[in-house]
């Protein structure tokens, strides 16, 4: 029994770690503010009971100095903490360029997990160790929520974009995964296994996988077979966007706006098209709303992300 | 404090034995129609007594299921589906049914024209309708918890909601539609009544703080439950009519959902517990026999707390997608509520200091309310704090911490109000010891259902789990111990208190011996409260304690 608490409560990260050492941190702050209403309450209330004589003499009704120094230097030392938990979940917001990139859908009731080699997986994350990894994550139905407890981490997976999460595991082992937004009839069944592997026993998992190609691979056939390379491909003859190098550069748009063709934009732009409109271009894109799943969107935007820009020779 | 007015009456026994009983509120009218068509503010607040107190037990019961269930892993009593629907009617009946309505609509009715020296309300049959309303929202809700319930969790998170769950969530989404008016009226009538109707020097300063806090959250419901109204009424238009507003595959937005809902929702969690803040700060002065400790302090915490309760929803969105610059403001806003809460706790520690306190019922339940609340409130600062939240937020340990604040706070309010106004609503004493047993059963039970809970939620157990990993258990087990001790310490009231409506000696008018005008009126107060205008010169909590100082 002990042994079963204590793969929930393991760090397998330095961020669940710096997360443990707050909340202590916090707890040593909450029972400095909290003990002397506890203690005095009861002292109060032993010393100075009715019909026991005591020196009652002139009570304090009011006091302005006092009032204000309990209310402000509490805050102060709780505005410290919230700097210290604020810096670390900015972190939250800054994955590593070279992160491993690993796509997820989730729907009712069930976890994939898709590595960018193409290894598909349900319910299990396998993940190596020392290395960030960063979760690029779409939801097919509901709002659902991934929580790794060894990690401290959660985030929710929101139906109609994208949301994201990262982390550098550093423990391996097998700890926990859940989904923690309520999300219907079997919630509570919607969990599974987040294994950390060292980099040659990941290596040898994703040898051991049945792949049809990389994500990217995945894509390039869809991306022919639901005929977006007859607009799209460089050969054609239809006034398209090309889409080589588009991934993280700047889109200037039809009513002057300007974005960053990150993984959400390209997403909306096959499942919204008239939503976000490159300047220039006509208004003719369909949608794909209800030709492609949430993972055939995830694989299309994977190749898209590996169009580089050709060369120019000089 | 006894009067010729209080000397019992051999001929006649039971309720009637004063002369004060004879013309009490209580016997202006015996029929049940002089119950349902009354506009005395004291009867409404007695129809409301028993409603909340049904719905309490209403809630209770599913609550009773979801331990029962949780004490082994497996889903062995309820199925998942059956599972979702008891803990989703739990928190729709105890929030709507009973938490938000409790203080206001029971004691605030009872007592405000009382505490400020006025016959009623500003608008009595405003008053009745409101308590019809409220009955009409209850009903609806209890039909659709008979007709096979709701599964979405009393949040109504979108397009769960809207698309995918089962169960009458139109229905239950209209009753709390129409509960809400209910809210809206007894604001609107406790705002009237505070600014037109004190009584001749009852300025705002000397209003007691009960009244304060009243006030304040009257203001809160007038302008957060038009807003919940405007929410459910846009999930009913998507569930019903496909309306795309919610719905990312209607074009809609699923967070928009979650900024009205928390927009109401967040400030309905202060709806709740500014009034048991109010209470617990009567009950500390009449324990102690001591005004208040700066009681301009205390009241403007009151208005501090419901305007910045307003500006903090987005601590419930940290997770779900928001900008990580919203997170922070609000992050930093949610610890801002801190301080006027923490002046309240740290001025009625104070107020004890010096004082001649008697170790009463109304002193234990609001030992309890100050204790569990601090215990709440510092883990809601946790919560707030962002790298803490993203792990525990929707856990366990998020559980833990409301119910603290509102079954630890605000029921223990509630219960300290009972014990504290009862000789005054019944005109009879009921036996301190077994108030005193009750406060002491209901604060052990209470900490036994709900600390390990933190524990289960720093370990990362998520809420609304009906399956659980078998090392949670030992965890689980005590929790339901400890709320199979906290359903018979609700339960022990009851007895004694209806065993004092008979039995209980007569009460007289100010049985505790404290300040307050509606300690000045025979108990039971008499169908119009005061027999002439009261004219108020002494400010609240006014118990001379510098010239009876005792060596």
């Amino acid at each position: 029994m002990t042994q079963g608490l204590l793969t929930w409560a393991t760090e397998a990260s330095e961020h669940a770690s710096q997360v443990d050492l707050l909340l202590t941190g916090f707890s040593l702050l909450v029972f400095v503010l909290s003990a002397p209403v506890f203690v005095l309450m009861a002292l109060f209330a032993i010393k100075y009971r009715r019909g026991k004589p005591a020196d009652r003499t002139h009570p304090v009704n009011r006091n302005i100095w006092m009032e204000i120094s309990w209310s402000i230097v509490p805050f102060l030392f709780i505005v410290g903490v919230f700097v210290w938990a604020t810096v670390l979940y900015a972190d939250l917001y800054r994955p590593p360029p070279d992160a491993l990139e690993i796509s997820v859908v989730a729907k009712q009731w069930m976890w994939k997990f898709e590595h960018p080699g193409g290894q598909r997986e349900i319910d299990e994350l396998h993940v190596p160790a020392n290395e960030p990894v960063k979760l690029t994550m779409a939801s097919q139905d509901v709002i659902h929520s991934l929580f790794i407890p060894a990690l401290r981490l959660k985030q929710d997976v929101v139906p109609g974009r994208y949301t994201k999460m990262w982390f550098t595991a550093n423990r391996p082992g097998t700890y926990h995964l859940a989904c923690a937004e309520f999300c219907g009839t079997n919630h509570s069944l919607m969990g599974g296994r987040f294994v950390v592997l060292t980099r040659a026993d990941y290596t040898r998992w994703l040898e051991q996988s049945d792949v049809d190609g990389s994500l990217a691979d995945q894509g390039a056939v869809l991306f022919r077979s639901h005929g977006c390379s007859g607009c799209h491909g460089s050969s054609s003859t239809v006034h398209a966007p090309p889409l080589e190098g588009l991934y993280g550069s700047p889109v200037p748009l039809d009513d002057g706006r300007m974005v960053i063709a990150d993984e959400g934009y390209i997403r909306d732009s096959i499942l919204l098209p008239q939503q976000d409109i490159a300047a220039g271009y006509p208004h003719d894109m369909p949608t794909f709303r209800n030709v492609l799943d949430e993972g055939e969107v995830l694989k299309l935007v994977a190749y898209i992300k590996s169009l580089r820009k050709p060369r120019v020779l000089p | 404090m006894t009067n010729a007015l209080d000397a019992p009456d051999p001929h006649n026994a039971g309720i009637s034995e004063t002369r004060a009983e004879r013309e009490s509120y209580l016997r202006a009218g015996h029929t049940l129609r002089s119950w349902l068509l009354t506009t005395d503010h004291k009867r409404i607040a007695i129809l409301y007594l028993i409603s909340v107190t049904l719905f309490f037990f209403i809630g209770g019961a599913a609550a009773a299921l979801i331990r029962a269930d949780l004490v082994t892993p497996g889903g062995d009593l309820l199925t998942n589906e059956g599972y979702n629907r008891a803990f989703t009617i739990h928190g729709v009946i105890m929030v709507w049914f009973f938490l938000i309505p409790s203080i206001p609509t029971t004691f605030g009715n009872f007592l405000l024209p009382l505490m400020i020296g006025a016959r009623d309300v500003a608008f009595p049959r405003l008053n009745l309708l409101s308590w019809y309303i409220f009955v009409i929202g209850g009903l609806i809700t209890v039909y659709a918890l008979i007709a096979g319930g709701v599964d979405t969790g009393w949040t109504f998170y979108t397009p769960l909601s809207s698309f995918f769950a089962n169960g009458h969530v139109v229905l239950v989404a209209v009753a709390v539609f129409i509960a809400g008016f209910s809210s809206i009226l007894t604001g609107l009538n406790f705002i009237v009544t505070v600014h037109k109707l004190r009584a001749p020097g009852m300025t705002w300063r000397h209003l007691p703080l009960f009244v304060w806090s009243h006030y304040a959250t009257s203001l809160i419901l007038v302008l957060a439950t038009p807003v919940l109204a405007i929410t459910l009424a846009l999930i009913a238009a998507e569930r019903l009519f496909g309306l795309g507003i919610f719905d990312p595959a209607l074009g809609g937005d699923p967070l928009l959902f979650q900024h009205l809902f928390w927009f109401y929702s967040h400030p309905a969690v202060y709806i709740m517990v500014l009034p048991a803040m109010g209470v617990v700060s009567e009950l500390v002065a009449a324990s102690a026999r001591k005004p208040v400790f700066g009681y301009a302090f205390v009241a403007g915490s009151s208005i501090a707390i419901a305007i910045i309760g307003f500006l903090v929803w987005g601590h419930h969105m940290f997770v779900a997608g928001q900008s990580m610059y919203a997170s922070t403001v609000f992050s930093f806003l949610s610890l801002v509520v801190a301080v006027p809460s923490a002046i309240k706790v740290y001025n009625w520690t104070a107020t004890l200091h010096k004082g001649r306190i008697a170790l009463d019922p109304p002193f234990f339940f609001a030992a309890s309310f100050i204790g569990l609340f601090v215990i709440g409130g510092l883990t809601g600062l946790a919560l707030a704090m962002l790298a803490i939240d993203v792990h525990v937020h929707d856990t366990y340990f998020v559980v833990a911490h409301f119910h603290y604040i509102m079954v630890g706070g605000t029921v223990s309010a509630y219960f300290g109000a009972l014990h504290y106004w009862w000789p005054k609503m019944i005109g009879r004493k009921y036996p301190l010891v077994w108030g005193r047993l009750s406060a002491a059963a209901i604060f052990f039970g209470f900490n036994l259902t709900f600390f390990p809970q933190f524990i289960l939620g720093y370990l990362g157990m998520p809420r609304r789990y009906h399956v659980y990993d078998p090392p949670f258990q030992v965890l689980h087990v005590l929790s339901s111990a400890g709320a199979s001790i906290l359903a018979v310490a609700y339960l022990m009231p009851a007895f004694y208190l209806f065993y004092s409506l008979r039995y209980g000696d007569p009460a007289g008018r100010n049985p505790w011996g404290v300040t307050g005008l509606e300690w000045t009126v025979p108990s039971p107060p008499p169908k119009h409260n005061f027999m002439e205008t009261p004219i108020v010169t002494e400010l609240p909590y006014d118990y001379h304690v510098e010239r009876e100082g005792e060596q």
